[in-house]
C-alpha cells in the first residue's frame, strides 16, 4: 500500500542529505567537543560549523544559538530560564492556544506564586491584541506568544506582539517550532528576545532543538551542568544531531520559496477540492493568515478518530483535534479556544504537508476522503437528523 | 494510536447491524454531539419476544461504533430479560477487550440498551432521583455508582475513562471520589458480587467462543512457556484438547488444564465447561 505522509506537523521525514552529514559522526568523528585533543578538536569545529548554518537561517548571530534536546526543552528553558533571571516579578502571559510545551507551564507557575494571563483568540484563530496591551503590568516578567499555531497553522503577527511587549520594556519569547523552514526569519531586524526551534519539524532527526537567545538578554540555565554552550546549557552536545539540525537548516533555507509556492499551492488544491466534494465541511482558522503547508478542516457530524483510522486503512496518515485523538475526552484546546462548535470540533482533521509532498498525492487524498466521510456519515444518527432538517427548511 | 484488538477493529471497518428500525418496538438514544459520542438504538421483538432485529446508528471513534456493533450482535435472539443482564463488561469481552481509557464505548451501548428497553416497556427513567455529578458530561450520581459496582472501580481516573465524569473541567473529582468511597463501602459489607450469568449461546456459537478464548486467552500463554495446545473435539460442555510441545510431557499439565485453560473458558464461554486432555 502506498503511504501518503501529511502530518508534518506531528514530525518530518529526515532528509536524505541530512542522515549523510550526520553518519560520519558516530563512528569516525566521535570525539567530544570539550576535549584538549585534536580528535575532539576536529569536532568542535564541526559543531560550530553547524552553529553557523543555523544562524544564517535564523539571521542570528551564532553566538546568540543554544542546541537543546527538542523544541520542549527549549521552550522550557526560555521560560524558566527568564523567569529565575527576573525573580521580584511575578506575571507571565501566553495564549490559550499555546503546544503543550507552553501551555501547561503555568499550571507549575502557580504553585510558585506566579499569576499567568492567557490571552484569547477569536473563531478566527486571531489574537486579541487589545487585550494582551491591557493585561501588561509592571510585574510582568515575561510574553510567550506561538509563531504559528501547529494544530490550525494560524500565523500570529510576532513582530507587531513584539513591539507592544518591548515598548513596556518585557523580554519576549515565541515558540517557532511550526513557523522556522515555512517563514522567513531574521534575527537581526526581530522584537523577539527568545525564539524556540525543534529539529524534527524542519527534516532533521528528533532529539535536538535550537533556543536562540538574543545578546544581552538576561537568562539563566535552566539545564545545570558543564560549561556547554557557554554556559547556557550543561550536557554533553549531541553532535550527530547536532550536525544534521544544521545541514537541515541550511536545505529549509533553500526549500522556503518552494514551500511558499509548489506546497501552498497543493495545500490550496487540497483544500478546493475537499470543500466542493464534501458538503458541511469548513476549515478552522484564518485562511489569511496561516502557515502555506497546513490544513485543518472539520466535517460535521462525524468524529475525527474514525476518520483517521479509515483514512489510515487507506495509507493516508494525517492528525486530528477531536476528543478521542486528543488523549482527553474533549476536543482539542486550540479549536474550544477558537469557539469551534461542538458539531464540527469533533470530526476535525489536520493535514500538514511538506516538500516531499505530490500533486499525485492529494490525488489519492481527494479520492479516498469523500467516501470516507460519507460512510461515517450513514453510521451517524445526527446526518440523517440534519437532512430531515434541511428538507423541512 | 490505540491498541485495538483485531475484533474491533474488524467491527469498526465491518459493522453490523448499522441503520434504523422503522417503527420499532424499542427505542434508546445516550450521548450527544457535544459529548463527542452517541448512539441511537432500535430494536423489533418476534412472536416469542425475542430480539428479531436490532440496529444501531453511531457518533463516534472506532471504539464507540465497535461497541455498537458488538452490542447489536449480542443481543440479537434474546429475550429482553436477557438482554437486561448484558454488562459494558460483556460487550468489551465480545470485543477481545478495549483500552481502559475507552471503557466509556462500552457503558455507552449498555445504557442504549437499558434505555431502549425501558422505551419498550412505557417506563420513564426518572432523571429527578439522579444528581447530575459531572456537569461537563451531564453523568449522573446512578450512572457512576453503576460503573463502579459492575467494574470494580477504584480511582477517579477509572471512573472518568468508564462513565467520562470528571473529563472535562476536573471540578466534580472530590465528589467522585467520596462516591467511589462510599460505594466500595457498601460493596465491601455485601460481599462479593454474585458471579454475572453467562448468556445462551447456540451450538456454533459457543464453539467459535471457545476457539476465540483459546486463541486470544491460551494458546499465546502456552507458547510463551514453551508448550501449545490443540482442540481436538466439542461435545456439549466438554471440550477435549490435547497437550502439545513442553505442556505434553509437563508435571503440571493436569494443573495447567484445569486451574488455567479451564477457569478461562469458564470465565469467557461457559461455567460449565469441562476440560478434558487427549492423550495420544
Amino acid at each position: 500500500m502506498k503511504t501518503v505522509y501529511v502530518d508534518n506537523n506531528a514530525t518530518t521525514k529526515v532528509a536524505p542529505e541530512v542522515v549523510e552529514a550526520m553518519l560520519p559522526y558516530f563512528s569516525d568523528f566521535y570525539g567530544n567537543p570539550s576535549s584538549m585533543h585534536f580528535f575532539g578538536g576536529q569536532v568542535q569545529k564541526s559543531v560550530n560549523e553547524a552553529r553557523e548554518q543555523v544562524a544564517d537561517f535564523l539571521g542570528a548571530d551564532p553566538s546568540e544559538i543554544v542546541f537543546t534536546s527538542c523544541g520542549t526543552e527549549s521552550d522550557n528553558a526560555a521560560i524558566f530560564g527568564t523567569l529565575d533571571s527576573n525573580p521580584e516579578k511575578r506575571h507571565f502571559i501566553t495564549s490559550r492556544v499555546e503546544h503543550p510545551a507552553v501551555m501547561n507551564i503555568p499550571t507549575v507557575l502557580s504553585r510558585k506564586g506566579y499569576r499567568t494571563t492567557e490571552i484569547s483568540v477569536d473563531r478566527e484563530g486571531r489574537l486579541d491584541l487589545d487585550e494582551l496591551k491591557e493585561s501588561i503590568t509592571d510585574q510582568t516578567v515575561l510574553v510567550s506568544i506561538m509563531y504559528a499555531n501547529n494544530e490550525t497553522g494560524v500565523l500570529f503577527p510576532i513582530e507587531g506582539i513584539g513591539e507592544i511587549v518591548k515598548s513596556r520594556g518585557i523580554p519576549f519569547h515565541t515558540d517557532a517550532v511550526q513557523a522556522a523552514g515555512k517563514l522567513s526569519l531574521n534575527m537581526k531586524k526581530s522584537t523577539v528576545d527568545l525564539l524556540s526551534i525543534s529539529g524534527h519539524k524542519l527534516h532533521a532527526p528528533k532529539g535536538v532543538g535550537v533556543l536562540y537567545i538574543r545578546k544581552g538578554t538576561k537568562f539563566s540555565p535552566f539545564m545545570i551542568g558543564g560549561h556547554q554552550e557557554k554556559g547556557r546549557r550543561g550536557g554533553t552536545e549531541n553532535v550527530p544531531y547536532i550536525i544534521g539540525l544544521g545541514k537541515a537548516c541550511e536545505l529549509a533555507k533553500k526549500h522556503l520559496e518552494d514551500e511558499n509556492t509548489r506546497v501552498r499551492a497543493l495545500r490550496d488544491y487540497l483544500e478546493s477540492k475537499i470543500l466542493e466534494k464534501i458538503p458541511n465541511t469548513l476549515i478552522n482558522g484564518d485562511r489569511n493568515h496561516r502557515l502555506p503547508n497546513t490544513l485543518s478542516v472539520s466535517f460535521e457530524y462525524v468524529e475525527g478518530e474514525s476518520i483517521l483510522l479509515l483514512l489510515s486503512d487507506m495509507g493516508i496518515c494525517a492528525s486530528s483535534g477531536s476528543a478521542c485523538t486528543s488523549g482527553s475526552l474533549e476536543p482539542s484546546h486550540v479549536l474550544r479556544a477558537m469557539g469551534v462548535p461542538f458539531t464540527a470540533a469533533h470530526g476535525s482533521i489536520r493535514f500538514s504537508l511538506s516538500v516531499y509532498n505530490t500533486k499525485e498525492e492529494m490525488d489519492h487524498i481527494i479520492e479516498h476522503l469523500p467516501p470516507v466521510i460519507q460512510r461515517l456519515r450513514d453510521i451517524s444518527p445526527f446526518w440523517k437528523d440534519y437532512l430531515k432538517s434541511q428538507k423541512k427548511g | 494510536m490505540w491498541d485495538y484488538t483485531e475484533k474491533v477493529k474488524d467491527h469498526f471497518l465491518n459493522p453490523r447491524n448499522v441503520g434504523e428500525i422503522e417503527n420499532p418496538d424499542g427505542a434508546g438514544e445516550v450521548g450527544s454531539l457535544a459529548c463527542g459520542d452517541a448512539l441511537r438504538l432500535t430494536f423489533q421483538l418476534d412472536e416469542n419476544k425475542r430480539i428479531k432485529d436490532v440496529k444501531f446508528k453511531t457518533f463516534g471513534c472506532a471504539s464507540a461504533i465497535a461497541s455498537s456493533s458488538a452490542l447489536t450482535e449480542i443481543i440479537k435472539g434474546m429475550t429482553l430479560e436477557e438482554a437486561e443482564k448484558v454488562t459494558n463488561q460483556d460487550i468489551a469481552n465480545y470485543l477481545g477487550g478495549l483500552p481502559e481509557e475507552k471503557m466509556h464505548c462500552s457503558v455507552m451501548g449498555k445504557e442504549a440498551l437499558q434505555a431502549a428497553i425501558a422505551n419498550f416497556r412505557g417506563q420513564k427513567i426518572a432523571k429527578e432521583e439522579y444528581e447530575v455529578v459531572c456537569k461537563c458530561f451531564g453523568v449522573t450520581d446512578k450512572e457512576i455508582e453503576r460503573a463502579i459496582r459492575e467494574n470494580n472501580l477504584r480511582t477517579v481516573e477509572q471512573v472518568t475513562y468508564y462513565t467520562k465524569a470528571g473529563g472535562g473541567c476536573a471540578q466534580c473529582h472530590p465528589k467522585i471520589g467520596a462516591l467511589i468511597e462510599r460505594v466500595r463501602r457498601e460493596m465491601a459489607t455485601e460481599g462479593p458480587p454474585p458471579q454475572p450469568e453467562k448468556r445462551k449461546l447456540t451450538n456454533i456459537q459457543k464453539i467459535k467462543l471457545i476457539e476465540e478464548t483459546l486463541g486470544r486467552e491460551i494458546v499465546p500463554a502456552l507458547k510463551a512457556d514453551g508448550g501449545d495446545l490443540e482442540l481436538i473435539d466439542i461435545d456439549g460442555n466438554k471440550v477435549y484438547v490435547a497437550l502439545r510441545g513442553k505442556c505434553s510431557f509437563c508435571p503440571s499439565s493436569e494443573f495447567t488444564l484445569k486451574q488455567y485453560v479451564e477457569s478461562k473458558l469458564k470465565e469467557f464461554v461457559s461455567n460449565d465447561i469441562v476440560v478434558e486432555e487427549v492423550r495420544p
